[in-house]
C-alpha cells in the first residue's frame, strides 16, 4: 500500500482441480476455472465454506499440490514445485513436536542452507516480533494453542517470503486468544514490521474476513468457483461494532446464503439425485426453530447476530439453515433467516407430529428419500441395499458427499420413520424391532 | 501402548501377490538347501568350547546370548530402515515386497533353522561365526517382519499437514526423513521392537544348541547350557539358568528399552501432554546428570547438522504423483514389471515342487497336511483354553489399576521365558504318570504365548471407560450379561491384539514342543512340528520344506480367514 506502484506478486489463471472419484471414471471438479491475482502490498481473504475447495486453492498456490488445469506464477515465475517466495501457517499449527521452539523455528533456513549463524540470528529476530521470547527452549506439547501458533508464524517469518500463506490459522484457537494473534499480526503487517509483500488468508468466519483483509474473494461451493469479489476499504484500526463494518457483514452473509437458493439452480437440482446434503442431525435443526422462533428473534433471526449467540461458524449455521430451507421448514432473506408458517406450528407440535412433519416433508422436498421409499414399495421383498443409491449418487457427487447425502437422510428417514436402515447388513426396509 | 497387529489393515483374502511371495520364500529356501545337497561332506563342525554347567560360567554365558540379542536387534534395524522404506516409497516395489513381509511373518523360522545353519556355516566352514551368524539370524527372523511392518505403516501414514511443512520448505529426501519420517515412526517402532523381544528370548535359546543330522553346533550362551542341563537331567542347573534369565531380561528392560521409550515419548504426535507418560530411572539420571548432558550435547549437534545435509534420494516416484495427472505411472511399465516377478515366482515356484519332489509323495504330502490339522486343532484348543482362564483373571486384574501396574510387566517378563526350562518337568510328570503326550505335550505350545493374551486383555480392560463400568452397575448389570453386553466387547479389540500374537507364537513353539528331550527321553505329540523337528534332526532337507511349507499356507489361511476377519469385525464394530 506504501508502494505507489502496485505490481502484481501472484497470478492464478484459470486453475481447474479434479480429484478422480472411486470409479476413476466420473470425475468431480473440486475448483473450476479460478482466477485471481494479488498485488504487492495486499492482504487478500478467501472466504468459503467447507468443499469450496478454498485449502487446496492454497495449496496449488504454494506448489504443495500440482492443478489439473491452469497455470500460477508468482513474481512471473510459474509454479512447478514447492515455492521458494512463500511461507504457510496452518490450521493445525503442524509443529514438529520432536523439535523444540527454536528447532521448529529454524528448520525451515537450515534445511535450505541457510549458515548455521545467520540462521540462528533470523530465528531469534523473528521469534522476538512474534513475541515467543523465553520460549525458545519448550516443546510445543507444552505450549497453549496461541503460543503453538506464534510459532507456526515464527517459523514462516524466519524464512522470509515474499508472500505469506494462511489456512484459516486462528480456527483452532480459542475466541480470546484468536482475537489476540488476529490483532498482533494486524499490527506488525500494519506498522511494517514483518519483511512480508502480501498475505492470502483462507477462511471461513467471515468477520474475521473483513476485519483483517483488502479485499475479499467469496469461493462457491461444489465445485469452487470464484462467486463475489468485495473490496473492504473501511479504515484501521477496524471496529468490529461499527456500522460500516456490521453492513459489510450483512452483505456478505446476504452473498453466500442468496447464492445456493438461486431458483433455478436448486429447482434444477431438487430435480434429480444430485443434490447433496450436508451432516445435520434433526435436533439441531428441531432447536435452531426453536431458537429463532423464541425471542429476540420471534420468528426471523438476522444471521450474524444469530451466528454470534450460539456460537457458531458459517459452516455450522448455513447447513442447518439450507436444510431447513430444503424442508420448507424457514427462508432466507438478505442477512436474515426467517421461519416459514409451517416453521412456526412446528415448534408448538409434539414429538409425534414433528416427525410426522419432518417424514413429509422429506418426502415431498428430497429426492433421494422419495426415490429410496418407492423402491422399497417396489420391491416385493422390501429390503433394498444401501450401496445400490449410494453408486447413483456418486454418479452425480464425489464419495465423501455422497455417504454424507446418504447418512442424512438416514437420519431423516429414521426420524420420519420413512423406512429402517441396518447398518450391519447396510440394507433399508421397513422393518423395525417389535 | 498396545502393539498393535502390524498387517491387521491389509485385505483378508491372499491374492495373487501373496501366492507369489510365499513361492519366492519357499524357492529361496530350496535353493539354500540344495546347495547344501551339492557337498555331500556332513557339515563341517566348527571348534567349539565345551558348555559347562558350572555356576560361575553363566554370567559370561549371559553376556554372549545378550550381545547376540544386541546384534541381532542391529540387523533388524539396518533391515527395517532399508526395507520398509523402499516398500513405502516405490509402489512398485511395494506390490512385492509388503506381500513377501506378511508371508515371512507366517513362516515357523525356527522350522528353517537348519537350512540357515547350513547356509552361514558353509559360509564360514570350520569357524564359530558361521553359527553365531546362524543363532543372530534367528533372532533377526523373529523381530525383523514386525518392525518392518511397523515402519512401513508409520512411513504411509505421516500427518499430512506436516508432511506439507516438510515439502514446502524444500527438504531433501535426506533431511525430511530423519526430520519428520523417522521421528514420527520411532514411538510404534520401539515399542514394537520392544515387545518382539520377547519372542528374540525364545529364538536365542533354541538357536544356541541346535542338531541338523549328525552335527551339532553349540555355541557359548544361555540357550547352550539349557540344553546341556536338559541332556543331563540337572534340575539345578535348571533353577540357576532360569535366575540368570530373569536377571538378564530385567537389565535389558531397565536399561536398554524402558530408557527408549521413556526417550521417544517426545516423538508422539499428539500434542496434548501424554495420558500415559513413560518413566524411566535411567533416563531421569542421565538428563538430570550435568556432565552427561554437556557430554551429549555436541553429538546431538553432529547427529542433527548430518540429518540436515542436502543429500537427495534418487528420485523414485515423482514427488506430486498423488494429485496430478501427469502423475500418472506408466501402465506398460507396471506391465512389465508384473510380468518379470511372475515370471520369477512361477520357476521358482517350480522349483520348489521339483526339490521336494525328488524325495516325497504325494502320500506324504497328504500325511502332513494330516498332521498340519492335528497341530492346528491344538493351537486353537489352547488358545480357547487360556482365553477361558486368563480373560476373566485380567478382566479382574486390569478394572484394578494398581494391580495392573504391577501385573502387566511381569507378564510381558514372562512372555519372554523360553519353554525349554519346562522340559524337564514336563517330561518327568509325563513318564511318572504315563500321560497322554498328544494331550499334555500342548500345554508347553502355549507357555510362552499366552502371555500375550494376559498383557493385552489387561491392557484392555484397564482402558475401559469407567463411565460405562458405573452405568452397568448403575443398571444393575450383572453375571453373565455383564461379561457378554459390557466388559467382552469393550475388550475384544485388545484381547485379539494378544490373540493374534499368541495364535502366531504357538505355530513357532510347536516346532520345539511337540518333540521335547530330557535325559535321554524323548516325547513327542503327533503334528507338524515335531514332524518338522524330528526331520531337522534326521537333517532330511526335502522333508523340512515340506513341513514348513505346510505349516506356512495354514498359519497364512488360519490369519486371513479367522484372526483378520474377527479383528476387522471388532475393529469396525467394537473400538470405543
Amino acid at each position: 500500500m506504501l508502494d505507489p506502484a502496485t505490481t502484481t506478486l501472484l497470478n492464478v489463471e484459470n486453475v481447474t482441480q479434479v480429484f478422480a472419484t472411486g470409479s476413476g471414471e466420473s470425475r468431480k471438479p473440486v475448483l473450476e476455472n479460478v482466477s485471481m491475482s494479488l498485488k504487492t502490498g495486499e492482504f487478500v481473504a478467501l472466504l468459503g465454506r467447507s468443499g469450496s475447495g478454498k485449502s487446496t486453492l492454497l495449496r496449488i498456490i504454494a506448489g504443495l499440490a500440482r492443478p489439473t488445469e491452469g497455470k500460477v506464477t508468482i513474481s512471473g515465475q510459474p509454479v512447478t514445485g514447492p515455492a521458494e517466495d512463500v511461507a504457510m501457517v496452518f490450521q493445525s499449527f503442524a509443529l514438529f513436536p520432536w523439535l523444540d521452539v527454536l528447532d521448529n523455528v529454524e528448520i525451515g533456513p537450515r534445511a535450505n542452507g541457510v549458515p548455521l549463524e545467520e540462521t540462528r540470528q533470523r530465528a531469534l529476530k523473528a521469534i522476538d516480533t512474534i513475541g515467543l521470547d523465553g520460549f525458545e527452549s519448550a516443546y510445543p506439547k507444552e505450549l497453549s494453542g496461541g503460543m503453538r501458533q506464534r510459532v507456526g508464524f515464527a517459523r514462516a517469518l524466519v524464512m522470509q517470503p515474499k508472500i505469506l500463506l494462511m489456512d484459516e490459522p486462528f480456527s483452532a484457537l480459542d475466541v480470546l486468544t484468536a482475537e489476540t494473534l488476529r490483532t498482533d499480526l494486524l499490527d506488525l503487517w500494519q506498522e511494517g514490521r514483518i519483511p512480508i509483500k502480501s498475505i492470502l488468508m483462507v477462511t471461513h468466519n467471515i468477520e474475521e474476513a473483513v476485519l483483517m483483509s483488502d479485499r475479499i474473494l467469496v469461493l462457491s461451493s461444489n465445485p469452487g468457483r470464484i462467486a463475489s469479489e468485495i473490496q473492504n476499504t473501511i479504515p484501521h484500526p477496524r471496529d468490529r461494532l461499527d456500522p460500516p463494518f456490521r453492513a459489510l457483514v450483512d452483505q456478505i452473509y446476504a452473498l453466500m446464503t442468496q447464492r445456493p437458493a438461486k431458483p433455478a439452480a436448486r429447482e434444477a437440482a431438487a430435480a434429480g439425485l444430485a443434490l447433496s446434503l450436508p451432516d445435520v442431525s434433526t435436533n439441531s435443526l428441531a432447536g435452531m426453530l426453536e431458537e429463532i422462533a423464541a425471542p429476540p428473534y420471534d420468528g426471523k433471526a438476522d444471521l450474524p447476530h444469530l451466528a454470534d449467540s450460539l456460537g457458531f461458524e458459517i459452516d455450522d449455521l448455513f447447513p442447518l439453515g439450507e436444510t431447513l430451507q430444503l424442508l420448507k421448514l424457514a427462508d432466507f432473506e438478505e442477512a436474515d433467516i426467517k421461519l416459514t408458517p409451517l416453521g412456526k406450528r412446528f415448534v408448538d407440535m409434539d414429538v409425534d407430529q414433528r416427525k410426522k412433519v419432518i417424514g413429509e416433508q422429506a418426502l415431498a422436498n428430497i429426492p433421494l428419500a422419495s426415490h429410496i421409499k418407492r423402491v422399497l414399495d417396489e420391491r416385493p421383498s422390501h429390503r433394498a441395499p444401501a450401496s445400490r443409491f449410494r453408486e447413483e449418487l456418486e454418479d452425480y457427487m464425489s464419495e465423501d458427499y455422497a455417504d454424507r447425502t446418504l447418512r442424512t437422510v438416514i437420519g431423516l428417514g429414521r426420524y420420519g420413520e420413512l423406512f429402517a436402515y441396518d447398518e450391519d447388513a447396510q440394507t433399508f426396509s421397513y422393518e423395525n424391532p417389535e | 501402548m498396545l502393539n498393535t497387529i502390524a498387517s491387521a489393515g491389509r485385505r483378508v483374502l491372499p491374492n495373487q501377490w501373496d501366492l507369489i511371495a510365499f513361492a519366492a520364500i519357499m524357492a529361496v529356501l530350496t535353493a539354500i538347501a540344495q546347495s547344501y545337497h551339492g557337498i555331500s561332506a556332513p557339515l563341517p563342525a566348527p571348534n567349539v568350547p565345551v558348555i559347562s554347567l558350572h555356576y560361575s560360567n553363566l554370567p559370561y554365558y549371559a553376556l554372549r546370548t545378550a550381545l547376540r540379542m544386541f546384534a541381532a536387534l542391529f540387523f533388524s534395524l539396518v533391515f527395517t530402515f532399508t526395507y520398509a522404506t523402499l516398500a513405502a516409497k516405490s509402489r512398485r516395489w511395494e506390490m512385492v515386497l509388503i506381500p513377501v513381509l506378511d508371508i515371512l511373518q507366517s513362516v515357523p523360522i525356527l522350522g528353517f533353522l537348519s537350512f540357515t545353519v547350513t547356509f552361514f556355516l558353509g559360509l564360514f566352514p570350520g569357524n564359530t561365526l558361521g553359527a553365531e551368524l546362524a543363532a543372530i539370524f534367528a533372532i533377526f527372523t523373529s523381530q525383523a517382519w514386525n518392525m518392518a511392518f511397523t515402519l512401513y505403516q508409520s512411513l504411509r501414514t505421516v500427518p499430512r499437514d506436516l508432511d506439507e511443512v516438510a515439502r514446502g520448505f524444500r527438504l531433501t529426501g535426506w533431511q525430511k526423513f530423519w526430520q519428520l519420517e523417522a521421528p514420527f515412526a520411532m514411538p510404534g517402532l520401539i515399542w514394537n521392537t520392544m515387545m518382539s523381544m520377547s519372542g528374540g528370548w525364545f529364538f536365542v535359546v533354541a538357536s544356541e544348541a541346535i542338531t541338523v543330522g549328525d552335527t551339532t553346533i553349540t555355541l557359548p550362551g544361555i540357550g547352550s547350557y539349557i540344553a546341556k542341563a536338559n541332556d543331563e537331567g540337572n534340575w539345578s542347573a535348571i533353577g540357576a539358568a532360569i535366575l540368570t534369565m530373569a536377571i538378564v531380561i530385567l537389565l535389558y528392560d531397565q536399561l536398554l528399552f524402558r530408557p527408549i521409550v521413556a526417550w521417544a515419548d517426545k516423538f508422539k504426535v499428539e500434542l496434548s501432554v501424554g495420558q500415559e507418560v513413560s518413566t524411566s530411572w535411567v533416563l531421569n539420571l542421565l538428563q538430570r546428570t550435568y556432565w552427561v548432558r554437556l557430554a551429549s550435547q555436541p553429538v546431538f549437534a553432529i547427529l542433527r547438522s548430518i540429518s540436515l545435509l542436502p543429500i537427495r534420494f534418487p528420485r523414485i516416484v515423482p514427488t506430486l504423483a498423488k494429485s496430478s495427472s501427469e502423475g500418472q505411472p506408466s501402465r506398460i511399465l507396471d506391465a512389465i514389471w508384473i510380468l518379470a516377478v511372475l515370471a520369477v515366482a512361477v520357476w521358482a515356484g517350480w522349483r520348489t515342487i521339483q526339490y521336494i519332489g525328488t524325495e516325497v509323495s504325494w502320500d506324504e504330502v497328504a500325511h502332513v497336511f494330516v498332521l498340519t490339522c492335528y497341530t492346528l486343532i491344538r493351537v486353537f484348543l489352547l488358545i480357547v483354553l487360556a482365553s477361558l482362564v486368563w480373560v476373566p483373571i485380567s478382566v479382574w486384574i486390569g478394572l484394578r489399576p494398581r494391580w495392573a501396574e504391577a501385573v502387566q510387566p511381569i507378564a510381558q517378563f514372562l512372555a519372554a521365558f523360553p519353554v525349554n526350562l519346562l522340559f524337564g518337568a514336563t517330561v518327568s510328570l509325563i513318564l511318572a504318570y504315563n500321560l497322554n503326550t498328544n494331550i499334555w505335550l500342548s500345554f508347553l505350545i502355549i507357555f510362552g504365548t499366552q502371555w500375550y493374551i494376559v498383557f493385552n486383555t489387561i491392557g484392555g480392560a484397564a482402558a475401559f471407560p469407567n463411565d460405562l463400568t458405573e452405568a452397568a452397575k448403575n443398571f444393575h448389570i450383572k453375571g453373565w450379561r455383564w461379561w457378554v453386553q459390557v466388559m467382552l466387547p469393550g475388550i475384544a479389540p485388545y484381547y485379539l491384539t494378544g490373540a493374534i500374537t499368541a495364535s502366531g507364537g504357538s505355530w513357532n513353539a510347536s516346532i520345539v514342543a511337540e518333540y521335547v528331550k530330557w535325559k535321554d527321553h524323548t516325547v513327542e505329540a503327533q503334528g507338524v512340528g515335531s514332524y518338522i523337528a524330528e526331520a531337522t534332526n534326521k537333517g532330511d532337507f526335502p522333508k523340512i520344506v515340506l513341513g514348513v511349507a505346510m505349516m506356512s499356507l495354514f498359519v497364512t489361511f488360519f490369519n486371513r480367514l479367522f484372526w483378520r476377519q474377527l479383528y476387522a469385525y471388532a475393529e469396525r464394530r467394537l473400538s470405543l
